[in-house]
């Protein structure tokens, strides 16, 4: 698995910072409590997305999920791919199933996060 | 939460479980699509035991039943089942139930989410001579839905089964327990509704696994039930219908029969057929990428909010993102475009006749 050297929120939302560049999308637990992923409403690259706020949609078979972005920014790159395979959301979540990019803004902290660790022992408590 | 006897089962055996009014319940067992396109393909089975049954006997049974329900049941014989509604004085629909006729008066189904307040409706309303008996606590209820579920049931049961058809049943005995086979079920599959003492029940669901096991048989969750009924456009009570819709209104008229003699709502059913429904409940399938939910408005293809979404899911059998809902009555033909608002998007959909699965 490639948990490893990602962050994640509460929101289950995992981060893969490489430079001031962040790559997103949804942890394997929160793919596996949604369910077949059938639509992912996708952010516009450009877009300027703050920390918390909703910035894309994954619908499963049966419920809706936004997703928070993990940190601020611009979103420089979505992953296409998942308009004609929602279902790598599934297959791949920490891989083929990322969501967006998102240029870092200026001083943006990621102390926040969880570790891997972290995360594990947050879920168990859920 | 209240559990049936088979809610332990299901937990152990790794399903997502949820509230579902008030019962703990599973919601999936591997993967919605996958347990749908099982049943479509093959045979799976589900627990229903938190559905209400109720038995209504008596002399007066058959005018108790007339005068509540918007079908006919004077003409039912033995063995046969029908579907029908409860309605309110407004003509509002109170619930839809099937209603199975037996030697001694009739057995009703009802859903799990009104059975408190259908019992006590009825028995609001019970002429001379007639009793009613809540059996919901003491019967569970398995369905086994697919093209694959004669042989099983068959073999389960020991009997042939072929001759019992659509929406008839008969009772039998399994392992010693009473048991009532129903040719009925909301998959729009053949199949069985299997109605047995809760004793009975996880020795049966075992039976139908190991059993079934060469037809490929699953369990399935509400998951797949919900997705299952909807492409066969059959109508969820709490959703497509409820006390504020009526039969005509959401598609159901051929269930309420005006000659049969009065009936609670006639007459609010009469006025509005006279005067003309003024909105239907529709099928939709959208022509963009998402996913119509209860709730969402509908527009006109002009932009004009002319209703609101009722059911709406991804289509597993069709990969198409498909809803009901009710429209203005003006704006319901088939072939209309129509647009539901997304999350502030307008995305396209046509209405369509019929079932979305053909």
């Amino acid at each position: 698995m490639s948990e490893k050297g990602l962050l994640f929120t509460k929101d289950h939302e995992w981060v893969r910072v490489q430079g001031n560049i962040a790559v997103v999308g949804i942890t394997d637990y929160a793919q596996d409590e949604l369910g077949d992923v059938v639509f992912v409403d996708l952010p516009s690259e450009g877009d300027q997305v703050q920390e918390g706020e909703g910035f894309a949609v994954v619908e499963s078979v049966k419920a809706v999920s936004d997703i928070y972005a993990p940190v601020s920014g611009t979103i420089v790159k979505v992953n296409t791919e998942l308009e004609d395979s929602p279902e790598l959301i599934n297959e791949s979540p920490y891989e083929k199933g990322w969501i967006a990019e998102i240029e870092l803004a200026e001083g943006v902290q990621l102390d926040d996060l969880m570790t891997a660790e972290e995360y594990e022992a947050f879920i168990k408590e859920a | 939460m209240k559990k049936t006897p088979l809610t332990e089962l299901h937990r152990q055996q790794g399903a997502k479980m949820i509230d579902f009014h008030g019962f703990e319940m599973p919601v999936q067992y591997t993967s919605v699509i996958d347990e749908h396109l099982t049943v479509r393909r093959a045979v799976g089975i589900f627990d229903l035991c938190h559905m209400g049954e109720f038995d209504l006997e008596g002399p007066g049974a058959v005018a108790t039943l007339s005068q509540l329900t918007t079908n006919d049941p004077s003409g039912l014989q033995p063995g046969e089942i029908q579907y029908t509604m409860l309605t309110n004085p407004n003509g509002g629909i109170i619930d839809d139930i099937l209603v199975y006729r037996t030697e001694t008066g009739f057995f009703l189904v009802v859903n799990a989410s009104n059975t408190e307040k259908d019992f006590n409706w009825i028995n609001q309303h019970l002429l001379p001579d007639t009793t009613l008996r809540d059996r919901t606590s003491e019967l569970a209820l398995i369905a086994v839905q697919g093209p694959k579920s004669l042989p099983v049931v068959e073999r389960v049961l020991g009997k042939p089964l072929a001759d019992v058809e659509t929406y008839t049943f008969i009772d039998t005995e399994y392992k010693g327990y009473w048991l009532r086979a129903s040719r009925t079920g909301y998959t729009g599959e053949d199949g069985f509704e299997l109605y047995l003492p809760n004793a009975g029940a996880e020795e049966l669901w075992q039976d139908l696994m190991t059993t079934g096991a060469e037809e490929g048989i699953a369990p399935i969750g509400l998951g797949a039930r919900d997705t299952l009924r909807l492409e066969m456009r059959m109508p969820l009570y709490g959703n497509d219908i409820d006390e504020t819709t009526t039969p005509l209104e959401a598609g159901l008229g051929r269930f309420v029969k005006f000659d049969k003699g009065d009936f609670i709502g006639r007459a609010a059913l009469v006025k509005q057929k006279e005067a003309g429904v003024q909105r239907r409940l529709v099928g939709f399938v959208l022509q963009e990428r998402g996913v119509p939910r209860q709730g969402y408005p509908i527009l006109s293809a002009e932009g004009e909010e002319i209703g609101i979404v009722t059911s709406g899911t991804h289509s597993p059998s069709l990969n198409q993102a498909i809803g009901t809902g009710y429209v203005a009555a003006e704006s319901a033909s088939p072939g209309t475009e129509i647009h539901i608002l997304v999350r502030q998007k307008r995305l396209k959909a046509q209405i369509i006749k019929g079932r979305f699965l053909k």
